[in-house]
């Protein structure tokens, strides 16, 4: 079992991407910075504010302001600590968390190893379902707080399940604890980043492994700002300052993330200075943006990675030399121009290059495009003479689909059609079932920075998310093998060696990575986006 | 006049109850997967999926979930959408503002179409009678998503007359170019309206009685034709309230008001049954509330209309 994610990409695709450029940032110097200004961000109402159950963009920047994580990543994506004092092992599977001593929650209470170890109980226990409750599947004892349905779906109730607690996670002293892996796993560290592995106060709970009622609407966290009252529904969520924090002081007063419906909505708002980060240009934007805002328009790279799947199971994509005409007709960089105003950029890569390991080209020459070539391969192979393309409707992957079936056309002399599906949901239950939906449009958003992330979850055999039914039993070992490594750079060798495993079969098309749009007022500058889509509170300063 | 009132408070209830129900099993028939639906793109993981599906009733069958629905609505609970929340809270949140908007998007609308559509009827086929026609024929042909993001940029971003949204907690100010918006349709069919009705009002009997009689012009304009001519205007303006709250989706979602549009799309998209339906039931009051009030104004403006 992996730790995956699949993009939330419903309204994103458009909008995100290019990935090696440096931060845009147009910083201008002149004039003081006020600290005690209120800086207004976009959002949108956030489904839960619950670490373990928070898994999208704005419930995750919310809490970015109010905990502090236990690692972050620096400016190569390497995890540094942070809430924690070291995090070590010695055999990649027992993990000894030191904390920082003088952390206190915002109410007071000392951030001790019982506040990592009831939230991640609370996180892992199944019938709480929280949503990110598999990010615990790696540590001992998960599957004691799993249940399953005695009947598949029917009228019998699951069973509780046997325990509440994670037989892997162990008390030292007050500021240590110890994790216990099933398996070695060398990028243990690297995970903690994620939103799950925030603490709770004791005061979150009414008894023991119970939430009490109404905390998530005044959450109180270990990071540098505090709620300011409570979350007000569709309206935003003010957060302030918090006095008792030991680590970096942010350079504003506090946040008001401000809750939208439409990003439209929120652009006419940068536009007229009355909010002043926007984290995502809509769509509809995008070309006039740079004139709209000037150098108030700002990219970054992202995670996202877009692919096409192939439905390897069907005799017609059987061969890789078919997989590969098919990507070798596609001109990225002209789709990119036409498309997506180049808000994005190619990938030739089967990792993005946010993360560490990252080589360029790894495809070779599948992902040049040559028309030539690509047609006398695919003739030679015997590819289908005609070609589907399915993509969930809702997300505006319309004009990309067509443009690539055009290409197809052109440059192969095969008929292809875009077939749109009401959502991405119903798009993955017809693959799930081998139904003929011939290529269809994939995207992936990283969990944390770890090329094994770009890898396992979307290839391996039993990967969570492969639904393309590729298997190749030696790109399973080096997976397997990597996370199982020594240290990171071993890993890196042994994830590479199985990434150019995948440019030789082609079970997916590299097609774009992602690159973060966003634009501010006249109000702030220093505004940062991380790789998570988050604005970097701690840097970002208003204009007094 | 009671007999009458009370009956129809009797039908609004039967109303009531066959709404929710239609409403509630559409929701059912449409939903294929509420829980995917809410987890967007991420496949929900299995043990997430049977806590929530327990949790509400997801596996029943459709009756015996509207029956749960029903017994905690008798009870004064609205129940929770699928993320959680409380829906009695958030009808709290969202119809003030929903509210607000479309009564000052009547009023304005009422005014200016009411006046705009006497003027242009007592001056029939003057300069003032053509410029409304075309006027109003522009904004009926201009569809709301067209309209509302083109005054949004024209008199909020680039004029800065109005704020470009007006957000959670608006004030009277920051609502008025959503108002504006919002009234632009129902303007245009309360001044041609109008119109009509005081142009055929004016060739009617009465009135050349009354100026036979020599009674003054004002008289016989304001209390004669308009007064008759007021009847179906009035019934539009009924219905049109309840269409408006319903339809201010688009003018919701463009000045991010925070209101009973925007939530129902969500609900609509997220598949979320009990917030639809929760939203949906008090619509559903509205309109009744709204036509009975429109079936007694008619008493009221015209005399020889009386109930039993």
């Amino acid at each position: 079992m992996q730790v995956r994610r699949f993009a939330a990409l419903a309204a994103l695709p458009v909008v995100t991407s290019l990935g090696l450029v440096a931060c845009g940032q147009g910083g201008d110097d002149a004039g003081e910075s006020n600290t005690s200004a209120i800086v207004s961000i976009e959002i949108a109402e956030p489904q839960h504010l619950i670490p373990t159950n928070t898994n999208e963009t704005s419930g995750s920047q919310v809490l970015a302001a109010l905990f502090t994580p236990l690692v972050s990543y620096d400016a190569e994506n390497k995890p540094v600590e942070d809430a924690a004092e070291s995090i070590t092992s010695t055999d990649n599977t027992v993990w000894t968390i030191k904390l920082k001593n003088g952390y206190t929650f915002h109410n007071g209470e000392k951030v001790t190893a019982d506040s990592y170890i009831n939230a991640w109980n609370y996180g892992a226990y199944a019938p709480n379902a929280q949503g990110n409750s598999y990010f615990f599947e790696k540590v001992a004892g998960y599957a004691d707080l799993q249940s399953t349905d005695p009947d598949g779906d029917g009228p019998q109730a699951a069973p509780a399940p046997k325990t509440n607690k994670l037989s892997g996670l162990a008390k030292v002293d007050d500021l240590t604890f110890t994790v216990t892996l099933t398996a070695p796993y060398v990028d243990f560290k690297t995970m903690l980043g994620y939103t799950a592995f925030y603490p709770l106060p004791a005061a979150a709970f009414s008894a023991e492994g119970v939430l009490a009622e109404g905390f998530e609407e005044a959450i109180i966290g270990n990071g540098p700002f505090k709620m300011n009252g409570t979350w007000q529904h569709d309206a935003k969520i003010e957060v302030a300052a918090y006095d008792g924090y030991p680590g970096a002081k942010p350079k504003i007063g506090g946040v008001e993330f401000r809750i939208y419906q439409q990003l439209t909505a929120a652009y006419a708002d940068v536009l007229s200075d009355n909010l002043d980060v926007l984290r995502t240009i809509p769509t509809e934007n995008i070309t006039s943006a740079p004139t709209d805002l000037g150098d108030r328009y700002a990219t970054s790279p992202a995670s996202t990675f877009q692919f096409l799947a192939f439905p390897t199971f069907q005799e017609d994509f059987a061969k890789p030399e078919v997989r590969k005409a098919i990507s070798m007709a596609i001109d990225r960089d002209e789709i990119i121009k036409s498309v997506f105003k180049n808000s994005q950029q190619s990938a030739r890569s089967f990792v993005s290059p946010v993360v560490a390991g990252y080589r360029e080209d790894t495809c070779g020459a599948s992902c040049q495009f040559n028309a030539a070539t690509a047609k006398t391969q695919y003739t030679a192979a015997g590819g289908p003479s005609t070609i589907k393309i399915s993509y969930n409707g809702d997300g505006g992957h319309k004009d990309w689909v067509d443009a690539t079936c055009n290409q197809l056309k052109t440059n192969l002399g095969i008929a292809c059609t875009g077939v749109a599906e009401a959502k991405f949901a119903d798009l993955l239950s017809k693959v799930e079932k081998k139904q003929d939906v011939g290529l269809f449009r994939m995207g992936w958003v990283m969990d944390y920075p770890s090329m094994e992330n770009y890898l396992g979850p979307i290839y391996t055999t039993k990967g969570s998310s492969n639904y393309y039914g590729y298997s190749n039993s030696e790109f399973d070992t080096l997976v397997a093998e990597g996370t199982k490594a020594a240290d990171e750079d071993a890993a890196i060798t042994k994830y590479q060696a199985a990434e150019d495993l995948l440019a030789n079969d082609m079970p997916v098309i590299p097609l774009r990575f992602g690159q973060n749009n966003y634009g501010y007022s006249t109000k702030v500058r220093n505004v940062e986006i991380d790789l998570f889509q988050r604005i970097n509170l701690l840097k970002v300063e208003a204009v007094s | 006049m009671i007999r009458y009132i009370v009956r129809r408070l009797l039908q609004g209830v039967l109303t009531f109850f066959g709404a929710t129900f239609v409403v509630y099993a559409l929701m059912f028939a449409n939903q294929d997967n509420p829980l995917q639906a809410l987890a967007g793109e991420r496949p929900i993981s299995e043990n997430v999926r049977q806590a929530l599906t327990e949790r509400y009733h997801l596996n029943e069958p459709f009756i015996v979930q509207y029956g749960y629905y029903m017994r905690g609505l008798f009870q004064g609970d609205f129940g929770q959408s699928l993320t959680g929340k409380d829906i009695s809270e958030m009808l709290e949140l969202a119809w003030p503002n929903t509210f607000r908007l479309a009564v000052m998007a009547v009023v304005f609308a009422a005014l200016i179409g009411i006046l705009a559509g006497v003027v242009a009827g007592i001056r029939r086929a003057g300069i003032f009678d053509h410029t409304t026609l075309i006027i109003t024929l522009v904004l009926i042909s201009i569809p709301i998503v067209v309209l509302a993001p083109l005054m949004q940029l024209f008199f909020g971003v680039e004029l800065k007359w109005f704020p470009a949204t007006a957000g959670a907690d608006p004030s009277f100010y920051a609502l008025m170019l959503p108002a504006i918006v919002l009234g632009a349709g129902s303007l245009a069919t309360y001044s041609r309206l109008t119109r009509t009705s005081v142009v055929e009002n004016l060739r009617a009997d009465y009135v050349r009685t009354a100026k036979a009689k020599g009674l003054a012009r004002n008289r016989v304009i304001g209390v004669h034709v308009l007064r008759n001519s007021l009847i179906p205007v009035v019934t539009y303006i009924g219905v049109d309230l309840g269409s408006l709250m319903a339809g201010a989706i688009v003018t919701e979602g463009v000045f991010n008001i925070p209101g009973v549009g925007s939530s129902l799309f969500r609900g609509i998209t997220t598949e979320d049954g009990p917030l639809v339906v929760g939203f949906v039931s008090i619509l559903v009051i509205i309109f009744i509330v709204a036509n009975l009030i429109v079936d007694l104004l008619y008493a009221v403006l015209d005399p020889r209309i009386r109930y039993e």
